[in-house]
Protein backbone atom coordinates (compact mmCIF):
# COMPACT_ATOMS: atom_id res chain seq x y z
CA UNK A 1 0.00 0.00 0.00
CA UNK A 2 1.00 3.47 -1.29
CA UNK A 3 1.30 6.20 1.74
CA UNK A 4 -1.13 8.64 -0.72
CA UNK A 5 -4.17 7.26 -1.68
CA UNK A 6 -3.77 6.44 -5.80
CA UNK A 7 -7.40 8.80 -5.88
CA UNK A 8 -9.53 10.43 -4.25
CA UNK A 9 -12.93 11.61 -4.52
CA UNK A 10 -14.11 14.18 -2.68
CA UNK A 11 -17.41 15.43 -2.00
CA UNK A 12 -18.72 14.85 -6.04
CA UNK A 13 -22.16 16.16 -7.06
CA UNK A 14 -23.78 15.92 -10.54
CA UNK A 15 -27.05 16.63 -11.97
CA UNK A 16 -28.54 16.00 -15.25
CA UNK A 17 -31.18 18.33 -15.04
CA UNK A 18 -33.57 18.54 -12.35
CA UNK A 19 -32.18 14.64 -11.57
CA UNK A 20 -29.48 14.72 -9.10
CA UNK A 21 -27.34 11.38 -9.83
CA UNK A 22 -24.36 12.16 -7.45
CA UNK A 23 -25.21 13.31 -3.99
CA UNK A 24 -21.74 14.02 -2.21
CA UNK A 25 -20.11 10.44 -3.07
CA UNK A 26 -16.63 10.48 -1.04
CA UNK A 27 -13.78 7.80 -1.90
CA UNK A 28 -10.57 6.54 -1.72
CA UNK A 29 -8.70 4.19 -3.72
CA UNK A 30 -5.22 3.30 -3.37
CA UNK A 31 -2.93 1.86 -5.46
CA UNK A 32 -3.23 -1.61 -5.89
CA UNK A 33 -6.85 -1.54 -4.59
CA UNK A 34 -9.48 -3.48 -7.00
CA UNK A 35 -12.69 -1.52 -6.28
CA UNK A 36 -16.11 -3.18 -7.97
CA UNK A 37 -19.46 -0.53 -7.45
CA UNK A 38 -22.25 -2.07 -7.50
CA UNK A 39 -25.87 -0.95 -7.43
CA UNK A 40 -29.31 -0.84 -9.58
CA UNK A 41 -28.89 0.66 -12.73
CA UNK A 42 -29.58 4.72 -12.67
CA UNK A 43 -28.14 4.66 -9.09
CA UNK A 44 -25.06 6.83 -10.70
CA UNK A 45 -22.22 4.13 -10.46
CA UNK A 46 -21.37 5.02 -14.36
CA UNK A 47 -21.68 8.67 -13.57
CA UNK A 48 -19.19 8.48 -10.95
CA UNK A 49 -17.02 6.80 -12.55
CA UNK A 50 -17.13 9.02 -15.62
CA UNK A 51 -16.85 11.57 -13.28
CA UNK A 52 -13.42 10.12 -12.34
CA UNK A 53 -11.38 10.92 -15.62
CA UNK A 54 -13.96 13.96 -16.27
CA UNK A 55 -15.94 12.75 -19.04
CA UNK A 56 -18.54 13.84 -16.71
CA UNK A 57 -18.00 17.44 -15.55
CA UNK A 58 -19.24 17.13 -11.74
CA UNK A 59 -21.65 20.30 -10.80
CA UNK A 60 -19.32 19.87 -7.29
CA UNK A 61 -16.54 18.16 -5.85
CA UNK A 62 -13.09 17.00 -6.63
CA UNK A 63 -11.35 14.18 -8.00
CA UNK A 64 -7.67 13.81 -6.72
CA UNK A 65 -4.90 11.75 -8.84
CA UNK A 66 -1.80 11.47 -6.86
CA UNK A 67 -3.06 13.98 -4.85
CA UNK A 68 -3.20 16.49 -8.00
CA UNK A 69 -7.06 17.46 -8.85
CA UNK A 70 -8.57 16.59 -12.22
CA UNK A 71 -9.10 18.93 -14.68
CA UNK A 72 -7.90 22.12 -12.50
CA UNK A 73 -5.08 23.29 -11.43
CA UNK A 74 -3.57 25.59 -8.87
CA UNK A 75 -1.85 29.10 -9.50
CA UNK A 76 -1.30 31.69 -7.32
CA UNK A 77 -3.14 30.34 -4.83
CA UNK A 78 -6.05 30.67 -7.03
CA UNK A 79 -7.86 27.43 -9.14
CA UNK A 80 -8.24 27.45 -12.49
CA UNK A 81 -9.79 25.21 -15.49
CA UNK A 82 -7.28 22.89 -17.14
CA UNK A 83 -6.63 23.37 -21.03
CA UNK A 84 -7.58 20.42 -22.78
CA UNK A 85 -4.34 19.40 -23.95
CA UNK A 86 -3.54 19.22 -20.12
CA UNK A 87 -6.60 17.51 -18.99
CA UNK A 88 -5.81 14.99 -21.44
CA UNK A 89 -2.25 14.53 -20.10
CA UNK A 90 -4.44 13.11 -16.52
CA UNK A 91 -6.84 11.21 -19.01
CA UNK A 92 -3.48 9.15 -20.17
CA UNK A 93 -2.80 8.01 -16.55
CA UNK A 94 -6.85 6.13 -16.79
CA UNK A 95 -7.27 3.81 -18.66
CA UNK A 96 -11.79 3.55 -19.85
CA UNK A 97 -13.17 0.26 -20.82
CA UNK A 98 -16.89 1.00 -21.75
CA UNK A 99 -19.64 -1.26 -22.22
CA UNK A 100 -19.61 -0.94 -25.78
CA UNK A 101 -16.60 -1.27 -26.29
CA UNK A 102 -16.20 1.79 -28.86
CA UNK A 103 -13.26 0.34 -31.09
CA UNK A 104 -12.27 2.57 -33.71
CA UNK A 105 -13.96 0.78 -36.79
CA UNK A 106 -11.60 1.85 -39.34
CA UNK A 107 -8.45 0.22 -37.82
CA UNK A 108 -7.72 -3.23 -37.07
CA UNK A 109 -7.24 -4.58 -33.77
CA UNK A 110 -2.91 -3.78 -33.58
CA UNK A 111 -3.81 -0.27 -35.13
CA UNK A 112 -6.37 0.68 -32.36
CA UNK A 113 -3.70 -0.44 -30.20
CA UNK A 114 -0.86 1.68 -31.55
CA UNK A 115 -3.04 4.82 -32.07
CA UNK A 116 -3.05 6.83 -28.80
CA UNK A 117 0.72 5.51 -28.20
CA UNK A 118 1.63 6.66 -31.58
CA UNK A 119 -0.46 10.13 -31.82
CA UNK A 120 -0.33 11.44 -28.19
CA UNK A 121 2.89 9.58 -27.05
CA UNK A 122 4.37 9.95 -30.44
CA UNK A 123 6.41 6.51 -29.37
CA UNK A 124 7.83 5.07 -32.60
CA UNK A 125 5.68 2.49 -34.84
CA UNK A 126 8.14 -0.67 -34.01
CA UNK A 127 8.17 0.42 -30.44
CA UNK A 128 4.11 0.67 -30.37
CA UNK A 129 3.80 -2.76 -32.35
CA UNK A 130 5.90 -3.93 -29.84
CA UNK A 131 4.57 -3.18 -26.70
CA UNK A 132 0.53 -3.47 -28.85
CA UNK A 133 1.59 -7.55 -30.00
CA UNK A 134 2.75 -8.28 -26.29
CA UNK A 135 -0.87 -6.78 -24.95
CA UNK A 136 -2.22 -8.76 -27.38
CA UNK A 137 -0.29 -11.71 -26.45
CA UNK A 138 -1.41 -10.81 -22.65
CA UNK A 139 -5.47 -10.82 -23.42
CA UNK A 140 -4.24 -13.75 -25.48
CA UNK A 141 -5.51 -12.50 -29.02
CA UNK A 142 -2.68 -12.21 -31.05
CA UNK A 143 -3.43 -14.19 -33.78
CA UNK A 144 -6.28 -11.50 -34.13
CA UNK A 145 -4.18 -8.32 -34.45
CA UNK A 146 -4.93 -7.44 -38.11
CA UNK A 147 -8.80 -8.28 -38.06
CA UNK A 148 -11.05 -5.66 -37.98
CA UNK A 149 -13.33 -5.18 -34.68
CA UNK A 150 -16.58 -6.34 -36.70
CA UNK A 151 -14.63 -9.49 -37.59
CA UNK A 152 -14.44 -10.25 -33.66
CA UNK A 153 -16.82 -11.18 -31.00
CA UNK A 154 -17.97 -9.19 -28.55
CA UNK A 155 -15.29 -10.46 -25.70
CA UNK A 156 -12.79 -10.53 -28.32
CA UNK A 157 -13.78 -6.86 -29.06
CA UNK A 158 -13.56 -5.86 -25.55
CA UNK A 159 -10.21 -7.71 -24.52
CA UNK A 160 -8.80 -5.89 -27.35
CA UNK A 161 -10.36 -2.56 -25.73
CA UNK A 162 -8.73 -3.63 -22.93
CA UNK A 163 -5.42 -3.93 -24.41
CA UNK A 164 -5.49 -0.64 -25.92
CA UNK A 165 -6.06 1.62 -22.87
CA UNK A 166 -3.68 -0.38 -21.34
CA UNK A 167 -1.18 0.53 -23.68
CA UNK A 168 -1.27 4.06 -23.00
CA UNK A 169 0.66 2.61 -18.85
CA UNK A 170 -2.34 3.93 -17.03
CA UNK A 171 -2.04 4.07 -13.68
CA UNK A 172 -5.70 2.60 -13.02
CA UNK A 173 -8.25 1.22 -14.90
CA UNK A 174 -11.81 2.11 -14.94
CA UNK A 175 -13.90 -0.55 -16.05
CA UNK A 176 -17.71 0.67 -16.89
CA UNK A 177 -20.09 -2.29 -16.69
CA UNK A 178 -17.47 -4.01 -19.24
CA UNK A 179 -19.19 -7.27 -19.34
CA UNK A 180 -22.82 -6.13 -19.69
CA UNK A 181 -23.58 -5.98 -23.80
CA UNK A 182 -21.77 -9.30 -24.59
CA UNK A 183 -23.59 -12.75 -24.71
CA UNK A 184 -23.49 -14.91 -21.21
CA UNK A 185 -20.78 -17.13 -23.17
CA UNK A 186 -18.42 -14.46 -23.84
CA UNK A 187 -18.31 -12.60 -20.15
CA UNK A 188 -15.56 -15.22 -18.64
CA UNK A 189 -13.14 -14.32 -21.45
CA UNK A 190 -13.17 -10.60 -20.36
CA UNK A 191 -13.42 -11.58 -16.22
CA UNK A 192 -10.46 -13.82 -16.87
CA UNK A 193 -8.11 -11.07 -18.79
CA UNK A 194 -9.09 -8.38 -15.84
CA UNK A 195 -8.44 -10.66 -12.93
CA UNK A 196 -5.08 -11.49 -14.10
CA UNK A 197 -4.72 -7.60 -14.51
CA UNK A 198 -5.83 -7.58 -10.68
CA UNK A 199 -2.80 -9.89 -9.78
CA UNK A 200 -0.21 -8.20 -11.40
CA UNK A 201 -1.34 -5.31 -9.39
CA UNK A 202 -3.16 -2.81 -11.38
CA UNK A 203 -5.46 -0.29 -9.72
CA UNK A 204 -8.89 -1.07 -11.25
CA UNK A 205 -12.25 0.67 -10.24
CA UNK A 206 -14.99 -1.61 -12.26
CA UNK A 207 -18.78 -0.97 -12.31
CA UNK A 208 -20.10 -3.91 -12.56
CA UNK A 209 -23.23 -6.90 -12.38
CA UNK A 210 -21.00 -10.04 -11.98
CA UNK A 211 -21.30 -10.51 -7.91
CA UNK A 212 -19.00 -13.29 -8.27
CA UNK A 213 -16.25 -11.19 -9.70
CA UNK A 214 -16.54 -8.63 -7.12
CA UNK A 215 -16.35 -11.58 -4.59
CA UNK A 216 -13.67 -12.98 -6.40
CA UNK A 217 -11.36 -10.10 -7.08
CA UNK A 218 -12.23 -7.12 -5.51
CA UNK A 219 -10.45 -5.79 -2.10
CA UNK A 220 -13.25 -3.29 -2.10
CA UNK A 221 -16.94 -3.26 -2.92
CA UNK A 222 -18.78 0.11 -2.83
CA UNK A 223 -22.80 -0.58 -3.11
CA UNK A 224 -24.93 2.90 -4.62
CA UNK A 225 -28.31 3.38 -4.45
CA UNK A 226 -30.10 6.41 -5.57
CA UNK A 227 -26.72 9.10 -6.02
CA UNK A 228 -25.45 7.67 -2.19
CA UNK A 229 -22.99 5.36 -1.59
CA UNK A 230 -25.39 3.24 1.16
CA UNK A 231 -22.37 0.51 2.12
CA UNK A 232 -18.62 0.18 1.22
CA UNK A 233 -15.87 -2.60 2.93
CA UNK A 234 -14.68 -5.11 1.88
CA UNK A 235 -16.33 -8.01 0.07
CA UNK A 236 -16.68 -10.53 2.89
CA UNK A 237 -18.77 -7.55 4.66
CA UNK A 238 -20.68 -6.00 1.83
CA UNK A 239 -21.61 -9.29 -0.55
CA UNK A 240 -21.80 -11.33 2.39
CA UNK A 241 -22.74 -9.66 5.54
CA UNK A 242 -24.89 -6.75 4.65
CA UNK A 243 -25.65 -3.87 7.05
CA UNK A 244 -28.07 -1.74 5.24
CA UNK A 245 -31.78 -3.20 4.12
CA UNK A 246 -31.26 -1.29 0.98
CA UNK A 247 -27.96 -3.55 0.06
CA UNK A 248 -29.87 -6.58 1.19
CA UNK A 249 -32.59 -6.07 -1.16
CA UNK A 250 -30.34 -5.33 -4.43
CA UNK A 251 -28.23 -8.58 -3.25
CA UNK A 252 -31.20 -10.75 -2.69
CA UNK A 253 -32.14 -8.90 -6.51
CA UNK A 254 -29.09 -10.03 -8.00
CA UNK A 255 -28.20 -14.09 -7.06
CA UNK B 1 -39.61 -32.94 -37.42
CA UNK B 2 -40.40 -34.64 -40.09
CA UNK B 3 -42.86 -34.00 -42.79
CA UNK B 4 -44.53 -37.81 -42.31
CA UNK B 5 -44.48 -36.30 -38.10
CA UNK B 6 -46.40 -33.50 -39.36
CA UNK B 7 -49.03 -34.76 -41.43
CA UNK B 8 -49.66 -37.46 -38.47
CA UNK B 9 -49.90 -35.00 -36.29
CA UNK B 10 -52.02 -32.07 -37.54
CA UNK B 11 -54.40 -34.89 -39.77
CA UNK B 12 -53.71 -33.15 -42.88
CA UNK B 13 -52.65 -34.69 -45.82
CA UNK B 14 -49.29 -33.11 -47.20
CA UNK B 15 -47.03 -34.38 -50.21
CA UNK B 16 -43.58 -34.76 -49.38
CA UNK B 17 -41.64 -31.98 -51.21
CA UNK B 18 -44.73 -30.73 -52.88
CA UNK B 19 -44.09 -27.25 -55.26
CA UNK B 20 -46.86 -24.89 -55.58
CA UNK B 21 -47.56 -24.13 -59.95
CA UNK B 22 -45.96 -20.74 -60.18
CA UNK B 23 -47.79 -17.94 -60.65
CA UNK B 24 -48.24 -16.26 -64.49
CA UNK B 25 -48.01 -12.82 -64.56
CA UNK B 26 -49.31 -11.90 -68.42
CA UNK B 27 -49.53 -8.04 -67.41
CA UNK B 28 -45.88 -8.32 -67.22
CA UNK B 29 -45.48 -9.11 -70.88
CA UNK B 30 -48.39 -6.91 -72.19
CA UNK B 31 -46.61 -3.94 -70.07
CA UNK B 32 -43.40 -5.11 -71.19
CA UNK B 33 -44.14 -5.06 -74.89
CA UNK B 34 -45.91 -2.31 -74.78
CA UNK B 35 -42.82 -0.14 -73.55
CA UNK B 36 -40.36 -1.95 -76.00
CA UNK B 37 -42.74 -0.97 -78.67
CA UNK B 38 -41.95 2.79 -77.77
CA UNK B 39 -38.44 2.31 -77.27
CA UNK B 40 -37.81 1.07 -80.58
CA UNK B 41 -40.21 3.52 -82.06
CA UNK B 42 -37.90 6.15 -80.10
CA UNK B 43 -34.85 4.48 -82.09
CA UNK B 44 -36.02 4.51 -85.23
CA UNK B 45 -36.44 8.38 -84.79
CA UNK B 46 -32.47 8.90 -83.37
CA UNK B 47 -31.44 7.11 -86.37
CA UNK B 48 -33.44 8.20 -89.63
CA UNK B 49 -34.26 11.73 -88.34
CA UNK B 50 -31.94 13.75 -90.62
CA UNK B 51 -32.25 17.00 -88.36
CA UNK B 52 -29.70 15.30 -86.55
CA UNK B 53 -27.34 15.47 -88.60
CA UNK B 54 -24.99 12.06 -87.14
CA UNK B 55 -22.08 12.52 -89.92
CA UNK B 56 -22.07 16.17 -88.83
CA UNK B 57 -21.58 14.69 -85.06
CA UNK B 58 -19.44 12.17 -85.89
CA UNK B 59 -17.23 14.88 -87.85
CA UNK B 60 -17.08 17.17 -84.47
CA UNK B 61 -16.84 14.18 -81.68
CA UNK B 62 -13.06 14.66 -81.79
CA UNK B 63 -12.43 18.05 -82.83
CA UNK B 64 -9.46 19.72 -81.44
CA UNK B 65 -11.87 22.61 -79.93
CA UNK B 66 -14.53 19.93 -78.63
CA UNK B 67 -11.45 18.35 -76.40
CA UNK B 68 -10.29 21.46 -75.56
CA UNK B 69 -13.65 22.02 -74.08
CA UNK B 70 -13.91 19.10 -72.59
CA UNK B 71 -10.70 19.23 -70.88
CA UNK B 72 -11.35 22.41 -69.41
CA UNK B 73 -15.19 20.20 -68.46
CA UNK B 74 -12.77 18.24 -66.38
CA UNK B 75 -10.75 20.70 -65.04
CA UNK B 76 -13.45 22.81 -63.96
CA UNK B 77 -15.27 19.73 -62.11
CA UNK B 78 -12.02 18.32 -60.32
CA UNK B 79 -10.46 21.80 -59.26
CA UNK B 80 -14.22 23.47 -57.64
CA UNK B 81 -14.93 19.79 -56.22
CA UNK B 82 -11.39 19.92 -54.35
CA UNK B 83 -11.67 23.20 -53.37
CA UNK B 84 -15.31 23.24 -52.56
CA UNK B 85 -14.47 20.00 -50.19
CA UNK B 86 -11.55 21.66 -48.22
CA UNK B 87 -13.66 24.60 -47.27
CA UNK B 88 -16.87 22.21 -46.98
CA UNK B 89 -14.68 20.33 -44.30
CA UNK B 90 -13.61 23.70 -42.20
CA UNK B 91 -17.55 25.26 -42.78
CA UNK B 92 -18.22 21.85 -41.05
CA UNK B 93 -16.30 21.90 -38.26
CA UNK B 94 -16.69 25.35 -37.50
CA UNK B 95 -20.56 24.64 -37.59
CA UNK B 96 -20.07 21.98 -34.48
CA UNK B 97 -17.82 23.84 -32.71
CA UNK B 98 -18.63 25.21 -29.60
CA UNK B 99 -18.02 28.85 -30.19
CA UNK B 100 -21.06 30.36 -31.19
CA UNK B 101 -19.32 33.01 -33.68
CA UNK B 102 -18.00 30.55 -35.23
CA UNK B 103 -21.48 28.73 -35.61
CA UNK B 104 -23.01 31.58 -36.95
CA UNK B 105 -19.93 32.48 -39.74
CA UNK B 106 -20.90 28.66 -40.80
CA UNK B 107 -24.84 28.83 -40.76
CA UNK B 108 -24.56 31.87 -42.69
CA UNK B 109 -22.08 30.73 -45.17
CA UNK B 110 -24.36 28.12 -45.91
CA UNK B 111 -27.87 29.89 -45.79
CA UNK B 112 -25.49 32.40 -48.46
CA UNK B 113 -24.15 29.88 -51.07
CA UNK B 114 -27.14 27.64 -50.82
CA UNK B 115 -29.25 29.88 -51.23
CA UNK B 116 -27.70 32.04 -54.29
CA UNK B 117 -28.09 30.25 -57.80
CA UNK B 118 -24.60 29.32 -59.02
CA UNK B 119 -25.95 31.26 -62.43
CA UNK B 120 -26.02 34.15 -60.74
CA UNK B 121 -22.83 33.66 -58.37
CA UNK B 122 -20.87 33.29 -61.57
CA UNK B 123 -22.19 36.58 -62.93
CA UNK B 124 -21.84 38.18 -59.70
CA UNK B 125 -18.05 36.89 -59.05
CA UNK B 126 -17.08 37.85 -62.83
CA UNK B 127 -18.15 41.41 -62.33
CA UNK B 128 -16.69 42.30 -58.45
CA UNK B 129 -14.42 44.76 -60.44
CA UNK B 130 -17.84 46.57 -59.83
CA UNK B 131 -17.93 46.49 -56.83
CA UNK B 132 -14.37 46.37 -55.52
CA UNK B 133 -12.06 48.01 -58.05
CA UNK B 134 -9.12 46.97 -55.70
CA UNK B 135 -8.53 44.09 -53.53
CA UNK B 136 -6.77 45.33 -50.81
CA UNK B 137 -5.22 42.90 -48.67
CA UNK B 138 -3.92 43.88 -44.91
CA UNK B 139 -5.25 44.31 -41.27
CA UNK B 140 -8.77 44.93 -40.97
CA UNK B 141 -9.16 48.86 -39.90
CA UNK B 142 -5.69 49.02 -40.38
CA UNK B 143 -3.04 49.59 -42.64
CA UNK B 144 -2.93 47.87 -46.37
CA UNK B 145 0.07 45.39 -47.24
CA UNK B 146 -0.96 44.73 -50.59
CA UNK B 147 -3.35 45.73 -53.72
CA UNK B 148 -4.27 44.14 -56.57
CA UNK B 149 -6.61 45.36 -59.93
CA UNK B 150 -9.95 43.38 -59.19
CA UNK B 151 -9.94 42.82 -63.26
CA UNK B 152 -6.47 41.62 -63.34
CA UNK B 153 -7.74 38.75 -60.57
CA UNK B 154 -11.34 37.61 -61.79
CA UNK B 155 -11.20 36.03 -65.46
CA UNK B 156 -13.67 33.73 -66.36
CA UNK B 157 -11.72 31.22 -65.09
CA UNK B 158 -11.38 32.14 -61.76
CA UNK B 159 -15.01 33.76 -61.76
CA UNK B 160 -16.18 29.93 -62.62
CA UNK B 161 -13.82 28.25 -60.07
CA UNK B 162 -15.29 30.30 -57.51
CA UNK B 163 -18.87 30.19 -58.19
CA UNK B 164 -18.69 26.75 -58.59
CA UNK B 165 -16.61 26.00 -55.41
CA UNK B 166 -18.46 28.06 -53.25
CA UNK B 167 -21.46 27.05 -54.38
CA UNK B 168 -20.18 23.33 -53.47
CA UNK B 169 -18.34 24.25 -50.34
CA UNK B 170 -22.14 24.80 -49.23
CA UNK B 171 -23.16 21.42 -49.65
CA UNK B 172 -20.40 19.66 -48.60
CA UNK B 173 -20.35 21.35 -45.37
CA UNK B 174 -23.69 20.12 -44.80
CA UNK B 175 -22.97 16.20 -45.66
CA UNK B 176 -19.64 16.45 -43.70
CA UNK B 177 -21.18 17.73 -40.89
CA UNK B 178 -24.03 15.02 -41.20
CA UNK B 179 -20.73 12.11 -41.89
CA UNK B 180 -18.95 13.70 -38.39
CA UNK B 181 -22.76 13.43 -36.59
CA UNK B 182 -23.13 9.69 -37.70
CA UNK B 183 -20.23 8.92 -35.91
CA UNK B 184 -21.10 7.52 -32.91
CA UNK B 185 -19.72 10.02 -29.55
CA UNK B 186 -18.31 6.43 -28.06
CA UNK B 187 -15.41 7.22 -30.73
CA UNK B 188 -14.99 10.59 -29.42
CA UNK B 189 -15.13 9.15 -25.89
CA UNK B 190 -12.70 6.45 -26.22
CA UNK B 191 -10.29 8.77 -27.87
CA UNK B 192 -10.68 11.25 -25.37
CA UNK B 193 -9.91 8.38 -22.34
CA UNK B 194 -6.88 7.71 -24.26
CA UNK B 195 -5.60 11.45 -23.97
CA UNK B 196 -6.32 12.24 -27.22
CA UNK B 197 -6.27 16.09 -27.66
CA UNK B 198 -9.68 17.01 -29.70
CA UNK B 199 -7.78 18.21 -32.78
CA UNK B 200 -6.31 14.58 -32.79
CA UNK B 201 -9.66 13.04 -32.15
CA UNK B 202 -10.70 14.88 -34.93
CA UNK B 203 -8.02 13.54 -37.43
CA UNK B 204 -7.14 10.40 -36.36
CA UNK B 205 -10.71 8.81 -35.07
CA UNK B 206 -14.07 10.92 -36.50
CA UNK B 207 -12.99 12.55 -40.06
CA UNK B 208 -11.48 8.97 -40.95
CA UNK B 209 -14.84 7.48 -40.63
CA UNK B 210 -16.81 10.44 -41.83
CA UNK B 211 -15.24 10.61 -45.06
CA UNK B 212 -16.60 6.60 -45.46
CA UNK B 213 -19.57 7.58 -44.73
CA UNK B 214 -19.65 10.54 -46.73
CA UNK B 215 -18.05 9.21 -49.96
CA UNK B 216 -21.19 8.45 -51.55
CA UNK B 217 -23.32 11.75 -51.47
CA UNK B 218 -20.09 13.71 -52.80
CA UNK B 219 -19.66 11.17 -55.59
CA UNK B 220 -23.04 12.21 -56.57
CA UNK B 221 -22.37 15.47 -56.21
CA UNK B 222 -19.45 15.40 -57.90
CA UNK B 223 -21.46 14.17 -61.46
CA UNK B 224 -23.91 17.04 -60.35
CA UNK B 225 -20.47 19.71 -60.80
CA UNK B 226 -19.52 18.17 -63.82
CA UNK B 227 -23.40 18.97 -65.28
CA UNK B 228 -23.15 22.65 -63.37
CA UNK B 229 -19.82 23.43 -65.24
CA UNK B 230 -21.83 23.80 -67.82
CA UNK B 231 -23.33 27.18 -66.35
CA UNK B 232 -20.05 29.06 -67.18
CA UNK B 233 -21.10 29.35 -71.25
CA UNK B 234 -21.94 32.76 -69.79
CA UNK B 235 -18.73 33.83 -68.75
CA UNK B 236 -18.09 33.12 -72.48
CA UNK B 237 -15.44 30.47 -71.23
CA UNK B 238 -14.92 27.73 -73.48
CA UNK B 239 -15.96 24.83 -71.49
CA UNK B 240 -17.41 22.06 -73.45
CA UNK B 241 -20.85 23.32 -73.78
CA UNK B 242 -18.78 26.78 -74.96
CA UNK B 243 -16.82 25.44 -77.21
CA UNK B 244 -19.88 23.20 -79.10
CA UNK B 245 -21.83 26.68 -79.31
CA UNK B 246 -19.21 28.66 -80.61
CA UNK B 247 -18.86 26.15 -83.47
CA UNK B 248 -22.53 25.93 -84.06
CA UNK B 249 -22.68 30.00 -83.95
CA UNK B 250 -20.25 29.82 -86.89
CA UNK B 251 -22.10 26.82 -88.69
CA UNK B 252 -25.14 26.97 -88.26
CA UNK B 253 -25.30 23.08 -87.35
CA UNK B 254 -27.06 23.43 -83.61
CA UNK B 255 -28.34 20.20 -82.84
CA UNK B 256 -25.50 17.77 -84.03
CA UNK B 257 -23.12 19.65 -81.91
CA UNK B 258 -25.64 20.04 -78.67
CA UNK B 259 -25.58 16.53 -79.21
CA UNK B 260 -21.66 16.09 -79.20
CA UNK B 261 -21.70 18.00 -76.15
CA UNK B 262 -24.59 15.88 -75.01
CA UNK B 263 -22.54 12.13 -75.91
CA UNK B 264 -19.59 13.82 -73.92
CA UNK B 265 -21.53 14.37 -70.71
CA UNK B 266 -22.85 11.35 -70.60
CA UNK B 267 -20.05 9.10 -71.25
CA UNK B 268 -18.10 11.14 -68.40
CA UNK B 269 -21.40 10.83 -66.04
CA UNK B 270 -21.80 6.89 -66.77
CA UNK B 271 -17.86 6.81 -66.08
CA UNK B 272 -18.40 8.59 -62.52
CA UNK B 273 -20.97 6.73 -61.94
CA UNK B 274 -19.40 3.67 -62.63
CA UNK B 275 -16.44 4.88 -60.31
CA UNK B 276 -19.13 5.53 -57.30
CA UNK B 277 -20.59 2.59 -57.91
CA UNK B 278 -17.82 0.43 -57.68
CA UNK B 279 -16.77 2.31 -54.45
CA UNK B 280 -19.64 1.87 -52.88
CA UNK B 281 -19.55 -1.64 -53.15
CA UNK B 282 -16.17 -1.40 -51.40
CA UNK B 283 -17.46 0.38 -49.35
CA UNK B 284 -20.52 -1.97 -48.17
CA UNK B 285 -17.83 -4.81 -47.63
CA UNK B 286 -18.60 -6.70 -50.63
CA UNK B 287 -14.52 -7.25 -50.96
CA UNK B 288 -13.86 -8.86 -47.95
CA UNK B 289 -9.94 -8.81 -48.71
CA UNK B 290 -9.17 -7.21 -45.47
CA UNK B 291 -5.94 -8.92 -43.78
CA UNK B 292 -3.07 -5.98 -45.11
CA UNK B 293 -2.58 -3.85 -41.77
CA UNK B 294 -0.35 -1.56 -43.98
CA UNK B 295 -2.13 0.17 -45.91
CA UNK B 296 -1.99 4.12 -45.72
CA UNK B 297 -3.52 6.78 -47.02
CA UNK B 298 -6.56 6.53 -49.30
CA UNK B 299 -6.35 2.98 -49.74
CA UNK B 300 -6.79 2.87 -46.03
CA UNK B 301 -10.20 5.34 -46.85
CA UNK B 302 -11.46 2.41 -49.03
CA UNK B 303 -10.99 -0.50 -46.95
CA UNK B 304 -14.37 -2.25 -45.73
CA UNK B 305 -15.84 -1.00 -42.38
CA UNK B 306 -18.59 -2.32 -40.71
CA UNK B 307 -19.82 0.73 -38.60
CA UNK B 308 -22.00 -1.38 -36.36
CA UNK B 309 -21.26 -1.52 -33.37
CA UNK B 310 -22.76 -3.54 -29.91
CA UNK B 311 -25.89 -1.42 -29.24
CA UNK B 312 -26.11 -0.08 -25.44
Amino acid sequence: MQTQPLLIVDRLSKSFGSNQVLKDISLTIAGGDVTCIIGASGSGKSTLLRCLNRLETPDAGTVYLEGAPVGMKWSKDRLYEMSPKELAGQRRAMGMVFQGFHLFPHLTALENIMQAPRTVKKEKTEDARGYALELLDRVGLVEKAQFYPHQLSGGQQQRIAIARSLAMRPKVMLFDEPTSALDPELVGEVLWVMKSLAQDGMTMAVVTHEMDFAREVANHVVFMDAGYIVEEGAPADVLGNPQHARTKTFLSRVS
Amino acid sequence: MTVDARTVSTGLKVEVNQKPIKRRHPSWWLGGAAIALLVLAFLQVLVTNANLQWPVVAEYLFAPEILAGLGRTMLLTLLAMIIGLAIGVIIAVMRLSQNPVFQWVSISWIWFFRGVPPLVQLVLWYNLALIFPELTFGIPFGPSLMSLDTNAVITPFSAAILGLSLTESAYAAEMIRAGIQAVSGGQTEAAASLGMSRGQTLRKIVLPQAIRIVIPPIGNDTISMLKFTSLVSVLALPDLLYSAQMIYARTYQTIPLLLVATLWYLLLATVLTFALSRVEKRLAGKSTSVVNGAGRGWRDAFRITARKEASL
